[in-house]
């Protein structure tokens, strides 16, 4: 029962049998899983699937299995980053999303694997260790959110949830071959999201289908008094879901095909960008000038902003605690003990950069590029409706291959973070496979335009079948 | 006028931590601000306790309670609030970093007026900013004896206001008078209750003779400052007339034994890696000026001059009914019902004195109890001796004056009865009586005391002093 399906095939299962059964599907396969993909699983799921049949439930996911990053907050289950300073953390309070998921129904299956602290492109940092890529176990499933992409991936939850930083949800979703999108900034509230660099991420769904992306949206966006970034929008995703892009206006910046790019990932995404003039779109080929600045300013915000966020995991009230005849020792030993060496890089890099006398040639400086990057959106959205790109340059790379050369993993970020610099939406959606690996096509939009990209993705996910592929043991 | 001429060349500058515990809530989350008497740890949340994912949201109220106090500083009030990040470790500061405001406070380039060593003097307020408490800290026993350190979180995130003068106090006895006069401000804008532990928390900053600044940090009385800046003003220049050279310094100030320490030299101090709070997005606020201006009440300047002339009362008695917001509202009220002029050197000499001594607010004593003592007084019911006695019952035992005058007999005796103690005075002292005619005037003395016990202390001595003069007037008419 369990494996590959939509909202809507399991809803009939549902129907069909039982929440129960459903739920119980899930867990068995979860059990059989080689991929690492959850760091925590829910048994007491079933309990809960038990109560929506016993006693029914009319929310839009009533019994919907769905997986959750391990970095947001989950009431009672214990929520780690995936790194040891978090080991044995047991929130005593839900995120805002995990209100919404439960009160709409939702079944949580599980917590899943992330690079610590969502520091990494793929999930090769967790303490618990790497997942593994349903497509290839040899291969990454990209990162930080590589369990919620993978679990999507290899059937062990329909949809998940993950979180984009730089590229968090879309990397893995491309490695992947699913879907996944970073909402607009302020879409939707961090309130229960543990930051990583608070003005750069958003909570995203994961699913196989578009369309289960904006059901999720519909249930999780909204503003909350909670989170003081969050907007308040009246936007139905749902609504979006028309197959019709005739008139739609494709900006192709060729700056996300430079250097490094696979020749298969050009392919794939060129194809894909042709096929919508198909459909009765326009592109034109277009420049966002300042994105070659772009990775290195995301790099200094995101670690400044991280050394002061994890200032908080001391070993004093959660977590992790090492020993000590003093506080300061005890905290700096729990630091250096439970801290993985990511985590630890960007520590030291961001607290270097926030440092007096770098700090304005450093953290200042990646402020006023970020303000160009932005700028370089708002003129390009001048002009067109979207922008399409690949989302990774390259397929998922070989585990291990880049874990020595952290320059090398960050480069590999260089087509999404220009996007959370900028705070606009962007969806990535299967658009071609290469030795039998998902490629990526990330369609960029307009602040709080999901509409247009939810729009382009569904019409083209109409229309073409690479989302209908699965991973061989899948099939 | 007389000039001071600050002959140490004494510069004082301090940095006032003043808790907004009029607020119900904290200054990031809706956890109560009422905890001075629960136990520990009860009044927290995800937000304070700094629980992973949790996020702050600004406490509007809070916002303008800042501005009321940046306003009754005579400062200028920013455009939009920003607030920042300070980077640091400790235990209490469940975050590892306090949100507080840096290149924008909320208000900036005030003024307040104190009386100073030679009158009027102008202490410049260079900022005043809001940040949040950190938790506490608490040892069981003495902190050398305590098998561990004990975290309380009650108090993170309590809203503070730090305000920071310019080095304008010239000595230790202005210091402690900008300090009453800011407590005095602070509760008359009903933002601040000064009774409760913790409320106001002082740095002060000294130096002498054009040296470097020492800082004392975390004083928790006026008084204290006082002593603080008295030790730390006599240590700096005994240093220094040994041929030593102030450096800059943070140093502890030691209550108990009265005496400043060194805790660091200031190339010791942290690098807190200010940055913006990302999680907090600004609030305009420069458009709510005027209604807020609106809502500031008169305060103690204002009030003093007033009622000099409302009143017609002398300055040292408006000065001490208006530096303490209830006895001002007190004095208002009683000088509803009685003579104002009475009621002031009633509630400003007398009341003041014996809730001082006491160490008791005003809130102890019934406005129509003070009236009523007033009136027995003017109406020659009692003495003024009684009208002292009846407060001192009050206060200590309870009670309302009527019973108590009755109780305890203090009503004026008759004119006939103090005559009857006069003539038995007189008959029984003929010695005194010829010392005093004698030209002996301590006799006198000795009669009045007599008279007095005879109507067991119910007349005043200036009556007896009359009433016998009178007699022995009348006994040898020369």
């Amino acid at each position: 029962m369990a494996g590959w399906a939509s909202i809507s095939q399991i809803k009939e299962k549902i129907a069909e049998k039982s929440a129960e059964e459903v739920t119980a599907s899930y867990l068995e396969r979860i059990k059989k899983s080689k991929i690492n993909a959850y760091t925590t699983v829910c048994e007491g799921a079933i309990e809960k699937a038990q109560e929506i049949d016993d006693k029914g439930h009319n929310g839009p996911l009533a019994g919907i299995p769905i997986a959750i990053k391990d970095n947001i907050s989950t009431k009672g289950i214990y929520t780690t980053c995936s790194s040891k300073i978090l080991q044995g953390y047991v929130p005593p309070y839900d995120a805002h999303i995990v209100e919404r998921l439960k009160d709409a129904g939702a079944i949580i299956l599980g917590k899943t694997n992330m690079d610590e602290f969502a520091m990494g492109t793929s999930t090769e940092s967790s303490f618990y260790g790497p997942t593994l890529n349903p497509w290839d176990k040899e291969r990454v499933p990209g990162g930080s959110s590589g369990g919620s992409a993978a679990v999507v991936a290899a059937g062990e939850a329909p949809v998940s949830i993950g979180s984009d930083t730089g590229g968090s949800v879309r990397c893995p979703a491309a490695f992947c071959g699913v879907v996944g999108l970073k909402p607009t900034y302020g879409t939707i509230s961090r309130y229960g999201l543990i930051s990583y660099a608070n003005s750069l991420e958003q909570i995203g769904p994961l699913a196989t289908c578009v369309s289960d992306i904006a059901t999720l949206m519909d249930i999780i966006a909204g503003y909350d008094s909670r989170d003081s970034t969050s907007v308040k929008t009246e936007m139905v995703y749902k609504d979006a879901l028309v197959d019709d892009v005739s008139g739609m206006k494709i900006g192709v910046p060729e700056e996300y095909f430079g250097e490094g790019i696979d020749p298969a990932v050009e392919n794939a995404v060129w194809d894909a960008i042709q096929f919508f003039e198909e459909l009765g779109a326009s592109w034109e080929q277009t420049s966002l000038p300042h994105t070659s600045y772009a990775l290195a300013a995301y790099y200094i915000i995101a670690m400044s902003e991280a050394s002061s966020n994890l200032a908080r995991f001391d070993g004093t009230r959660y977590g992790y605690r090492s020993e000590g005849d003093n506080w300061h020792v005890m905290a700096s030993r729990t630091r250096a003990e439970g801290f993985g060496p990511e985590v630890k890089r960007r520590i030291l890099l961001g607290t270097y950069a926030l440092s007096a006398g770098y700090h304005d040639k450093y953290y200042l400086k990646a402020l006023k590029v970020r303000t160009l990057v932005k700028k370089d959106f708002d003129i390009a959205f001048k002009k067109f409706d979207c922008l399409m790109t690949p989302t990774m340059p390259t397929p998922a790379f070989r585990i291990g291959e880049k874990v020595e050369d952290p320059l090398a993993l960050y480069l590999a970020d260089v087509n999404t973070v220009p996007i959370n610099l900028a705070g606009v939406p962007s969806i990535s959606l299967p658009c071609g496979f290469t030795d039998g690996l998902p490629i990526g096509l990330q369609i960029i939009g307009k602040h709080f335009d999901e509409t247009t990209i939810l729009k382009a993705a569904y019409s083209f996910e109409q229309n073409t079948d690479h989302h209908t592929r699965r991973p061989q043991e899948m099939a | 006028m007389m000039v001071y001429d600050n002959p140490d060349g004494v510069k004082i500058g301090l940095e006032i931590h003043v808790q907004l515990n009029k607020l119900n809530t904290k200054l990031f989350c809706a956890c109560s601000t009422d905890y001075h008497n629960s136990e520990p740890n009860t009044h927290v949340c995800p937000v304070c306790l700094g629980l992973p994912g949790s996020l702050p949201v600004l406490n509007r109220r809070a916002v303008e309670f800042a501005m009321k106090v940046g306003l009754a500083l005579n400062c200028e009030i920013v455009e939009q609030t920003q607030f920042h990040r300070k980077n640091y470790y400790y235990p209490d500061l469940p975050k590892g970093f306090q949100i507080t405001q840096y290149d924008f406070p909320i208000a900036s380039n005030g003024k307040v007026v104190i009386d100073g060593e030679d009158g009027e003097h102008i202490i410049r307020i260079k900022r005043a900013h809001m940040e949040e408490d950190p938790g506490k800290l608490m040892h069981i026993g003495s902190i050398e004896k305590s098998k561990g350190t004990l975290i309380n979180y009650n108090r993170s995130g309590m809203a503070l206001i730090e305000i920071v003068t310019e080095p304008d106090m010239r000595s230790p006895k202005e210091a402690r008078r900008f300090l009453d006069k800011l407590r005095s401000i602070m509760e008359y804008l009903d933002v601040f209750d000064g009774d409760l532990e913790g409320a106001m928390r002082v740095d002060a900053n000294i130096s002498v003779m054009g040296g470097e600044r020492v800082e004392v940090k975390n004083i928790s009385s006026h008084k204290g400052v006082e002593k603080a800046a008295l030790y730390e003003i006599m240590r700096q220049k005994n240093f220094v007339r040994r041929g030593g050279k102030v450096v800059l310094e943070t140093r502890h100030f030691d209550e108990l034994r009265g005496v400043t320490l060194s805790m660091r030299s200031k190339e010791e101090e942290h690098d807190y890696r200010y940055f913006p709070e990302p999680d907090l997005v600004p609030l305009r606020v420069a458009d709510k000026v005027p209604e807020i201006i609106k809502t500031l009440p008169e305060l103690p300047d204002a009030k003093r001059k007033r009622f000099k002339t409302q009143y017609g009362m002398a300055d040292m008695h408006a000065k001490a009914l208006t530096s303490d917001i209830k006895v001002a509202n007190f004095y208002e009220e009683v000088a509803q019902l009685v003579d104002p002029k009475a009621a002031a050197v009633w509630v400003a000499d007398i009341l003041k004195g014996e809730l001082n001594y006491r160490d008791i607010s005003v809130d102890a004593f019934k406005v129509e109890d003070m009236a009523e003592i007033i009136r027995f007084v003017s109406s020659g019911n009692i003495t003024e001796r009684s009208g002292v006695e009846i407060i001192r019952t009050i206060l200590d035992k309870g009670g309302d004056p009527a019973s108590i005058v009755k109780e305890k007999g203090l009503v004026k005796v008759e004119e006939n009865i103090v005559t009857k103690a006069v003539d038995e005075t007189l008959e029984e002292n003929p010695e005194a009586l010829q010392d005093y005619l004698r030209g002996k005037e301590k006799s006198l003395n000795f009669l009045v005391g007599q008279v007095m016990k005879k109507t067991a202390g119910r007349s005043d001595a200036k009556t007896a002093r009359e009433m016998l003069l009178d007699k022995i007037k009348k006994l040898s008419p020369k």
